[in-house]
């Protein structure tokens, strides 16, 4: 299966990038799972944390409030004023 | 001491002396300039992730929204124009006013009035000497830039961009900054902010394409609206970011020529008060030997 190409950006640094098979983020509307094709999507961040999971299994955990989530052609991009791992 | 000889040390003096400072300041630039370049590198990611959703949702979605739609008439503009609180950094601040001057004309010409929104002193000082008004200034920190300062300045445009032009709003904000090419190159440079015009890194869709569905969470007018100051903040960032390094670069590069200027003063002048010394001496060589001279041939 196609993996996924993630982002974490904040304001004033990167803050995580990599691959991913799956990511979870809060939007306003909720809780919602990204897996690779996904259809293209513009979403309103709400307040709480970004699971990804890796290839290998492992899970990194990032908190980002006050931003966007966008899904384009598998490529995924959490943009966040404040954003940082966990 | 001859008189000609004190004048060349005091000037010598006064020359090292400002060369003290220059370099000092020269060394404080290029130690600055780095963190400022890194700070741009950082911010990067960020702008242009927010630029590209911007454009994506401008490209794909064909919802009517202020961000993506050209009004019919433009009767008036912002500019908004970063240059910075201090001197002594060559053509920095000059050469962003200059091009201040140029987008003003092309702007009267086709028609529209212009209101100012200054960042830094020098620009302050610009426009009070002329007597020009302008709608809202900020000083302080144009050298190390906070997202703070970037945040109410995007605050402040975006609500003139929504009054009505009768009440005084604008139908178009432009910016002009020094974008930082290189440690030698500083390119002043006009963006419109909005209406939207640069789309970056997302292909125009063919006419015979069938666009992507986006998705929109929750509605399209809401993503657009909380999208809207995001992407002026994260422009007008990036553009001060940019600024505050060009700034460096430019004081650094103009500082560095103050040295050497200096430097090549206080050899010309040492070179001056060597012969001024000598011919001294000469003098009063000649004077002794002529007195001797006079006194032996006296005692004949």
């Amino acid at each position: 299966m196609a993996v996924l190409t993630v982002s974490v950006v904040s304001a004033d640094h990167e803050v995580w990038s990599g691959e991913a098979t799956m990511v979870v983020a809060r939007t306003v509307e909720g809780e919602i799972g990204i897996l690779s094709g996904h259809e293209p999507m513009l979403a309103i961040l709400a307040a709480g944390e970004v699971r990804m999971t890796l290839p290998d299994g492992s899970k990194v955990q990032a908190e980002a409030a006050d931003g966007f989530l966008s899904v384009d052609n598998n490529t995924v991009t959490i943009v966040a004023r404040k954003a940082e791992l966990v | 001491m001859g008189a000609q000889l004190r004048v060349y040390r005091q000037k010598i003096k006064s020359a090292q002396t400002t060369k003290k400072i220059t370099r000092a300041m020269e060394l404080i630039s290029a130690s600055r300039i780095q963190k400022a370049q890194a700070r741009v590198a950082a911010s990067t990611p960020y702008s242009r992730a927010v630029t590209r959703a911007v454009s994506a949702v401008a490209t794909y979605s064909n919802v009517e929204h202020l961000l993506t739609t050209e009004p019919e008439t433009i009767n008036r503009a912002a500019v908004v124009i970063f240059a910075s609180d201090r001197g002594l950094a060559g053509a920095f601040s000059s050469q962003v006013l200059r091009e201040a001057e140029e987008l003003t004309t092309l702007l009267r010409s086709q028609g529209k009035d212009v209101t100012y929104f200054l960042v830094g002193r020098k620009a302050i000082a610009y426009f009070s000497f002329r007597h020009r008004v302008s709608e809202r200034v900020w000083t302080g920190g144009t050298d190390q830039p906070t997202f703070e300062t970037a945040k109410e300045i995007g605050e402040a445009l975006l609500e003139t961009f929504l009054r009505d032009s009768e009440d005084g709003g604008v139908d178009e904000i432009h910016i002009v900054y020094n974008r930082f090419v290189s440690m030698v190159t500083q390119i002043p440079e006009v963006v419109r902010l909005l209406p939207l015009e640069v789309v970056e890194g997302v292909e125009e869709p063919g006419s015979d394409q069938v666009l992507p569905l986006y998705e929109f969470e929750p509605e399209v007018e809401t993503v657009l609206d909380s999208l809207l100051p995001v992407y002026i903040e994260s422009r007008l960032f990036n553009a001060m970011l940019q600024s505050a390094a060009s700034e460096h670069a430019s004081r650094q590069k103009a500082m560095k020529s103050a040295s050497d200027n200096a430097d090549k003063l206080i050899t010309d002048y040492t070179r001056l008060s060597n012969n001024a010394r000598q011919s001294e001496i000469t003098q009063q060589i000649s004077e002794i030997v002529g007195g001797a001279d006079a006194l032996s041939s006296a005692k004949k």
